[in-house]
């Protein structure tokens, strides 16, 4: 049995009224590729906006290679307002910030691509070494550091040849056609070396040719680098081809997981993904 | 007693004015998530534009007013068309550097036409009377400004929630795009937003010059600063708001400077500031605004 | 493209020259001529430019508190380095505090001092404060630059600062290369710092904050670290200055310098170090030397020219300023640094042009 990275357990969001995500529990594995599907708006993004700590949950926690990192309970205005379940079951608040997630070894990319548009490809990479920096302010300023600063060229220009961008890599990140920044995006998350990657609809816009190549992509990366991978995506051939396990959302609710199989021949996904049939005659 | 008294209606007189301005930072906050750094620059010309009617082209006040108030609003519209509205798609960087740059423009030049030596402000006869209430003496004009004040606060409270363009002019404040795409024409509303905040400045400079008799060209660089901590003090955006920060700003001011730590008045004042902007940012009568991911 | 050691080269022989043309105002000019005017206060306010521009033009983080940390660093080394001769001279109404009568401190650990007393200010209004939002954030560091100015001149510190009176008598470096030295050491400091790591970070702090935060750059130890070096060396500059200027007051600082910085760093391009440099000889060069006949009345012949009186220098100034934000918002360099590839590629473009007109005719 492999072990496992990811755990959320009961988790809720609720934005004032409105839970967007409710009661969701997930589970990935070392080594596997699961990925988080539903129609558009039911909470996927949230979802991983709170294992990322850009939310704290309304209640529930996140576990990361067995600690429990994030957890929170209903307080303050959101005692009044908490629709969910499980409530009282938690005691703690724990809150990181995003970046101290990343450095536990989660990264992720973003629906929307957040490269650093005014700088190089090569730097939009580097950028993200910093994190793994073992020399201080001083040292870096007087380059006191060069052998780390070398290292970490070669790994940024490693991880390029991995995504083929290396001849580009003094471009302007916003000069690449749209599917290289989005590998551009993911080689910036591997740059922080995480056990677990978070990949937000990377196929988004790509043609079938470019979803079959990052479908590929996807692969090797858990191959070579014994990654782990949650992914969102629509494209339902990528989802289908590359994930272990799949979890279904709709309305912020979990309504069905299991493997590419099962999931494709259930009725309540496909419901929430068409719509009812008779609901269309009323 | 009577000192304590004297005290409140000074400090109420003082903070109807920086309410009036108050009124106009938070008016265009509201609408442009701008803070028009200019504000308190074209409060200063105001003044000036009174010594040029009343001393340089001997109109009489009655008339004088009107076109000191229709100067200022046509000065204030004016930077809105030149300055503000060719940025409003740039980032907010840039259309707050503008707002400095104008700012710094009017300083240079009132230093320019009128020197750096204050010149000084029109009597307006009556106005500078004293007057007996009770125990306290004062002047006709610190007297009026609250009552003044708070009537054209209601007025325009009465605009913006009853007429169809103080409708407009919250939903534009609310989401700019979506009113666009509503048919409100934008560039109207916010005209309209320059010229009644910049009235009310008219009017406050009008009664903030009167006791103090003379005018140079920094005179309404640290009033503006505290105006702008009264606009953000009663919560920006809100126009109530805005006349109850004026009142505490002005009644904190007047009883630090008639204490033995006078010379702290202003720091206090922008102590405040600091304070309000950590511990309750919106104000106390403002919005919550929660931002997307 | 030129070789990289075409261009090693070609910047060691543009700093050799532009030492060069300094070394000779140096010797040959006046004490009093305008050069050397322009070279040494501009590159006062070059230096004071480069720091801000790195805390608003390489991190955003939109700060006008620059005059404050002036203040807080020009008074910190005045009242350091005052003869202790002259001291009962330059307070002579309330009497100088009696721990600071004898202490005197050489000229660069005073500086230090004064960089380190503005940068500990700035790590405690910092904390609360750079957690604000853009424009709240400028409001508040004005506030506080405020505050600073009015706590400066306050009389509890009259036997300390000289309370309104100010402080004179303030000595300077004995040689006339002495800010330069200075300007130099910390404009490249400031250079190997956004070059680095660490400037990598800033700068993506500055174009999105979200994906800072998620490729693990904790953002408030790193705005910190902007807005205190960025204080450090502001102070230094506002030293240099009261070292330049012999005497300051709680009024030499105000909101105003703060704004002319900022002039500064918008026309020389917010986030090129470069671009402060050369806007900041320009704009110093045409306030006190090639502008100042239009703050003469001139007459050409016997025909009065309209308008140019005391002040107009500093209207046109203005209204520069706010033709740069309006049409040329990148300034003159944008975000881009000096580069001998960018003037290789400039001259190359401008011959294949004349080529084409020449093979067209």
């Amino acid at each position: 049995m492999s072990e496992n990275v990811l755990k959320v357990e009961n988790a809720t969001m609720q934005f004032g009224g409105v839970v967007a995500v409710d009661n969701l529990n997930l589970e990935v594995n070392e080594g596997e590729i699961v990925s988080l599907i539903g129609p558009n708006g039911a909470g996927k993004t949230t979802a991983f906006n709170v294992i990322t700590g850009v939310y704290a949950p309304s209640n529930g926690r996140v576990y990361f290679n067995g600690e429990c990192i994030v957890e929170n309970y209903p307080h303050g205005k959101m005692k009044k307002l908490y629709k969910g379940e499980h409530a009282g079951e938690y005691t703690r608040s724990i809150e990181p910030t995003p970046d101290k997630i990343t450095q536990m070894g989660m990264a992720r990319t973003f629906q929307n691509i957040r490269l650093w548009k005014s700088q190089t490809v090569l730097d939009n990479v580097l950028m993200a070494k910093h994190m793994r920096r073992t020399s201080n302010l001083f040292s870096a300023t007087f380059r006191l550091n060069k052998k780390e600063e070398q290292r970490q060229y070669d790994e940024a220009m490693e991880l390029l040849r991995m995504v083929g961008l290396e001849d580009v890599k003094d471009d302007s990140a916003t000069s690449l056609p749209y599917g290289k920044q989005r590998r551009l995006e993911i080689a910036r998350a591997l740059a922080t070396e995480p056990k677990l990657l978070l990949l937000d609809e990377p196929a988004a816009g790509m043609n079938p040719q470019e979803t079959q190549e990052l479908t590929q992509f996807i692969g090797e990366i858990r191959k070579n680098f014994h990654m782990t991978v949650l992914l969102i995506e629509h494209h339902m051939d990528l989802v289908m081809d590359i994930s272990d396990r799949i979890y279904v959302l709709d309305f912020g609710k979990l309504i069905a997981s299991g493997v590419p199989a099962e999931i494709q021949n259930n009725a309540r996904v496909i419901d929430a993904y068409l719509g009812v049939a008779d609901d269309a005659e009323n | 007693m009577d000192a304590f008294l004297q005290n409140c209606l000074t400090g109420l007189s003082i903070g109807s004015i920086y309410a009036l301005i108050a009124i106009g930072y938070t008016m265009v906050y509201g609408i442009l998530r701008l803070i028009n750094f200019a504000h308190g620059d074209i409060f200063m010309m105001a003044g000036y534009f009174m010594i040029i009617c009343m001393t340089d082209l001997l109109i009489p006040w009655y008339i004088s007013i009107i076109l000191v108030v229709a100067a200022t609003v046509a000065l204030g519209v004016c930077i809105e068309k030149v300055a503000y509205k060719p940025l409003r798609t740039a980032p907010r960087m840039s259309v707050m550097i503008s707002a400095i740059g104008v700012s710094y423009f009017l300083q240079n030049f009132a230093t320019y036409l009128f020197s750096a030596q204050p010149k000084s402000y029109p009597a307006i006869g009556f106005l500078s009377e004293s007057i007996q209430i009770g125990n306290i003496s004062t002047t006709l004009v610190t007297f009026v400004t609250p009552i003044l004040t708070i009537l054209l606060v209601i007025a325009l409270v009465v605009l913006v929630k009853k007429t169809k363009i103080g409708m407009a002019m919250r939903a534009v404040s609310r989401d700019f795009e979506t009113a666009q795409l509503m048919g409100i024409k934008i560039n109207s509303v916010i005209s309209f937003t320059f010229v009644i905040g910049c009235a009310l400045a008219g009017i406050g400079s009008i009664l903030y010059f009167i006791p103090r008799s003379s005018v140079y060209p920094l005179a309404g660089s640290l009033p503006g600063l505290k105006c702008f901590v009264a606009a953000v003090f009663g919560g920006i955006g809100s126009i109530p708001g805005a006349l109850v920060g004026g009142f505490l700003i002005g009644l904190s001011e007047t009883f630090i400077k008639s204490s033995a730590y006078s010379e702290f008045s202003d720091a206090f004042t922008f102590i405040i500031l600091i304070v309000v902007l950590l511990c309750l940012p919106t104000g106390l009568f403002g919005e919550k605004i929660k931002e997307k991911v | 493209m030129p070789s990289k050691k075409t261009k090693r080269i070609s910047t060691a022989a543009a700093l050799v020259m532009l030492a060069v043309v300094i070394v000779c105002v140096g010797q040959f000019t006046k004490s009093t001529s305008m050069l050397r005017t322009v070279f040494q206060l501009g590159a006062i306010y070059a230096l004071l430019a480069v720091s801000m521009n790195l805390c608003n033009g390489f991190t955003g983080l939109f700060s006008l508190g620059q005059a404050g940390f002036m203040t807080l660093g020009a008074y910190t080394y005045a009242i350091l380095t005052i003869p202790s001769a002259s001291r009962a001279g330059v307070y002579y109404l309330y009497g100088v505090a009696p721990w600071l009568e004898k202490l005197e401190l050489p000229i660069p650990v005073a500086l230090l001092v004064a960089g380190l007393v503005a940068a500990l200010f700035a790590f405690l209004i910092g904390l609360p404060v750079l957690r604000l939002k853009s424009d709240y954030l400028a409001i508040a560091t004005l506030g506080f630059a405020e505050v600073v100015r009015i706590i400066t001149a306050s009389s509890p510190l009259n036997r300390v600062t000289n309370g309104s009176l100010g402080l004179t008598m303030i000595p300077g470096f004995k040689s006339y290369y002495g800010i330069f030295a200075v300007v130099i050491f910390c404009i490249a400091v400031i250079v190997l710092l956004i070059n680095s790591t660490y400037g990598r970070a800033f700068k993506a702090i500055r174009d999105d904050e979200i994906a800072a935060e998620a490729m693990g750059i904790n953002l408030s130890k790193h705005k910190q670290m902007s807005f205190v070096i960025s204080s450090f060396f502001a102070a230094i500059g506002g030293a240099l200055m009261a070292m330049y200027m012999g005497a300051i007051s709680s009024t030499t600082f105000t909101i105003a310098v703060t704004y002319f910085i900022l002039l500064i760093v918008v026309i020389g391009g917010m986030g090129s170090v470069t671009g402060s440099i050369i806007s900041a000889l320009l704009v110093i060069a045409s306030r006190e030397w090639w502008l100042r006949f239009l703050d003469q009345p001139m007459y050409i012949g016997s025909f009065h020219v309209p308008l140019l009186k005391t002040g107009f220098r500093m209207v046109i100034f203005s209204v520069i300023l706010m033709v740069v934000v309006l049409f040329f918002r990148k300034g003159i360099m944008g975000e881009k640094e000096f580069s001998w590839d960018a003037i290789y590629g400039f001259f190359k473009k401008l011959g294949s042009k004349k080529k084409t007109e020449v093979h067209a005719k």
